[in-house]
């Protein structure tokens, strides 16, 4: 579904090269793990995937069911079933959140060449999502992640995703300010999207997120290239050993 | 031969001043009233104020006002849907108010030429200052009206909607209302046309003691018609005024707000929202005085600038030397859209208490590219997404109403802006 071809990524802005030759494949129906210490380019790879312009492609490809993905604005790669669940979910005063769900929603079933939502359908659904994500539907009529929490913020992403039936979910650090409850109230909401014809990248530096979200494959990356991969397994020892032993196996 | 030696006058001028002369028979007014109107077209004889008098300096009137429009007898303008279902509208077609208005229990509204006729409003004509150009532009030719009293305690359950319509030529209206003790009102202020029009329009409001009032501009004229305007209000004590203006369309446009604040404990709330577009000139100028101890206010104006249009917003506040403890915010935020359009902000404070706090701030900021790529990241497509932030941009502020109604139906304006400018 997704192969990364030895991808050179650097920063518009200054030139820093982030990505050196990336290599990854992750198959439909996969749960892939990049673990990696800070400065890796863990994040930066999910920004490429979804497209931020702050980001130059300088080598390689992404292919996504066999396609470039490279041309293709953020917009169209959502619509083409990319979704990137944000470490950092923006607040966005002035737009409110079922306001946004509805236009989403919508512009990707516009994009597929769907008729729109009904309103009641619209409703349904996202009444339905919020419940299984325990989010309080008083909270949708905010702003879009205004004065929502770290845990709500993370909420409200996944109930995104639950909303647009993404086929590649990729998951920038979803665990990074949540409590062990919400961990939960989220890994399951994320276990429950698991399907055959559906992946993810789940990005993440702690093994705690993967004994609630089990993988199936997990990457190690660093300096902006995947060192080393294996299975659950691997996560456990890098849990136990650090990133150090894993590295200097590399170097 | 001539003695002095005058700056020739603009053809504005020279049509304003002939204007005058062929209307003055069917002005009316009686000798008080006349009186003011000599005084005002004599102030206009001095010539329109260019950019060298300081409060017109971004707004060089005399040399913006290029075309006065000749007074237009035939013009029919026709009553339109008020922006709250079930509203109290008072029209005014090409500044001629209905013989017929609707009553409401406790509001006394009665025709303004009747009040010019038998002189009763004389004294409310006077232009503020040398600089008063739209004061006296008015008192020269004002008509017509409506004379509004709200009595002391009535609380108004639906909008009043005072509907300003214009069909082209010129229209010179005066809207004084005054708010009784504890009386609570919503007041709309309609400007809108679709002709060339040359339009003056002066709203005088009082607000008596613990009066509440949330009083809407809708400035909707198309961008042919000239729009200059004013609002001038006392907010009395424990008094609250909540003023929204919604520029959305002409082609010159100067709306002025003088606010003063004349008991303790008096609050003014001034919300703005500019939408420009095309090649126009849309200027708000307050000026607000914080004349008495224990008062308090904030302005929040929000600006969307596309294609050429050129947009002004002048805030000044004065506190007054016994004004102690005024509590005063302002801020003017601007989204520049475009490369040919420009904005001008000028804050002034002018503080002569010495215990108050007053601050005032303004930016200008294209879009949020990080939430522009949220947007999209999402699958909405660049336009669209530019759509929803520009919107949400200026929604903040009419969302602070507070009344479901009242910003159902803001947002209604809203979007049919966006429908033919977005």
């Amino acid at each position: 579904m997704l192969e990364i071809k030895n991808l050179h990524a650097r920063i518009v802005d200054d030139g820093t090269e982030i990505i050196r030759g990336l290599n990854l494949t992750v198959k439909a129906g996969e749960v892939a793990a990049i673990m990696g210490p800070n400065g890796s380019g863990k994040s930066t790879l999910s920004y490429i995937l979804a497209g931020r312009e702050d980001y130059e492609v300088t080598e390689g490809d992404i292919l996504y069911n066999g396609q470039s993905i490279l041309e293709m604005d953020p917009a169209e790669r959502a619509t083409s079933g990319i979704f990137l669940a944000f470490q950092y979910p923006m607040e966005i005063p002035g737009v409110a959140t079922m306001e946004f769900l509805k236009v989403a929603m919508n512009e990707q079933r516009k994009a597929r060449g769907e008729e729109p939502l009904k309103i009641p359908e619209f409703l349904k659904r996202v009444k339905e999502a919020a419940a299984s994500l325990s989010m309080d539907m008083a909270m949708l009529k905010r702003p879009l992640n205004v004065g929502f929490s770290g845990g709500e913020k993370k909420r409200a992403e996944i109930l995104q995703m639950k909303l647009l039936e993404p086929k590649l979910c990729v998951l920038d650090e979803t665990d990074s300010g949540l409590d062990i409850d919400a961990l939960k109230i989220v890994s399951d909401g994320v276990n429950a999207l698991r399907a055959p014809d559906r992946a993810f990248l789940v990005i993440t530096h702690y093994q705690r997120l993967l004994e609630h979200i089990v993988p199936d494959s997990v990457h190690v990356l660093y300096k902006g290239q995947v060192i080393k991969s294996g299975d659950k397994s691997l996560a456990l020892d890098l849990e136990a050993n650090g990133y150090a032993g894993v590295i200097g196996e590399a170097a | 031969m001539n003695m002095h030696t005058q700056p020739q006058r603009t053809p504005a001028e020279t049509a304003l001043i002939d204007a005058f002369g062929d209307r003055l028979s069917l002005l009316p007014g009686d000798g008080a009233v006349m009186l003011k109107r000599d005084d005002a077209i004599e102030a206009i004889k001095h010539g329109l104020p260019t950019r060298r008098i300081e409060s017109w300096h971004y707004t060089d009137l005399r040399r913006l006002l290029n075309a006065v429009p000749d007074f237009d007898p035939a013009a029919a303008a026709k009553a339109i849907a008020p922006i709250v279902d079930g509203s109290t509208v008072l029209s005014l077609l090409n500044g001629v108010s209905n013989a017929k208005a609707p009553t409401v229990e406790g509001v006394s509204v009665q025709r303004l030429s009747e009040k010019l006729t038998d002189g009763s409003i004389a004294p409310g004509l006077d232009p503020y200052g040398s600089d008063d150009a739209i004061g006296a532009l008015n008192t020269a030719f004002v008509a017509d009206g409506y004379f509004i009293d709200i009595a002391d305690g009535t609380e108004l359950e639906k909008p009043v909607e005072l509907q300003n319509l214009q069909a082209g030529g010129q229209t010179h209206v005066r809207l004084p209302v005054r708010v009784g003790s504890g009386a609570k009102a919503v007041i709309v202020e309609r400007q809108a046309g679709e002709g060339a029009a040359l339009t003056s329009s002066v709203s005088q409001l009082v607000l008596g003691e613990g009066a509440e009032v949330t009083w809407l501009i809708v400035q909707e004229q198309p961008e042919t018609a000239t729009h200059l305007a004013q609002f001038k209000a006392h907010i009395g004590k424990n008094a609250k005024l909540t003023l929204f203006v919604m520029n959305a369309g002409g082609k010159l446009v100067r709306q002025e707000i003088m606010v003063r604040t004349t008991g303790e404990g008096a609050d003014f709330k001034l919300r703005g929202i500019n939408l420009l577009a095309g090649d126009t000139h849309t200027d708000v100028t307050m000026v607000l005085d914080h004349a008495v101890p224990h008062t308090t206010s904030t302005e929040v104006i929000r600006n969307v600038v596309t294609g050429k249009a050129r947009g002004v917003f002048q805030g000044r506040i004065n506190v007054h030397q016994y004004a102690q403890k005024t509590n005063a915010k302002m801020a003017c935020n601007t989204l520049l859209l475009s490369d040919d359009g420009e904005f001008s902000t000028k804050p002034e404070l002018e503080i002569f208490a010495d215990d108050v706090v007053c601050g005032h701030g303004a930016t200008v900021t294209e879009i949020d590219h990080d939430h522009l790529f949220y947007l999209m990241a999402r699958g909405v497509d660049e336009k669209s997404a530019r759509g929803l932030l520009v919107k949400a941009f200026v929604a903040e502020v009419i969302e602070e109403l507070d009344d479901e109604a009242i910003i159902e139906a803001l947002e209604a304006r809203l979007d049919e802006w966006f429908v033919t400018h977005g």
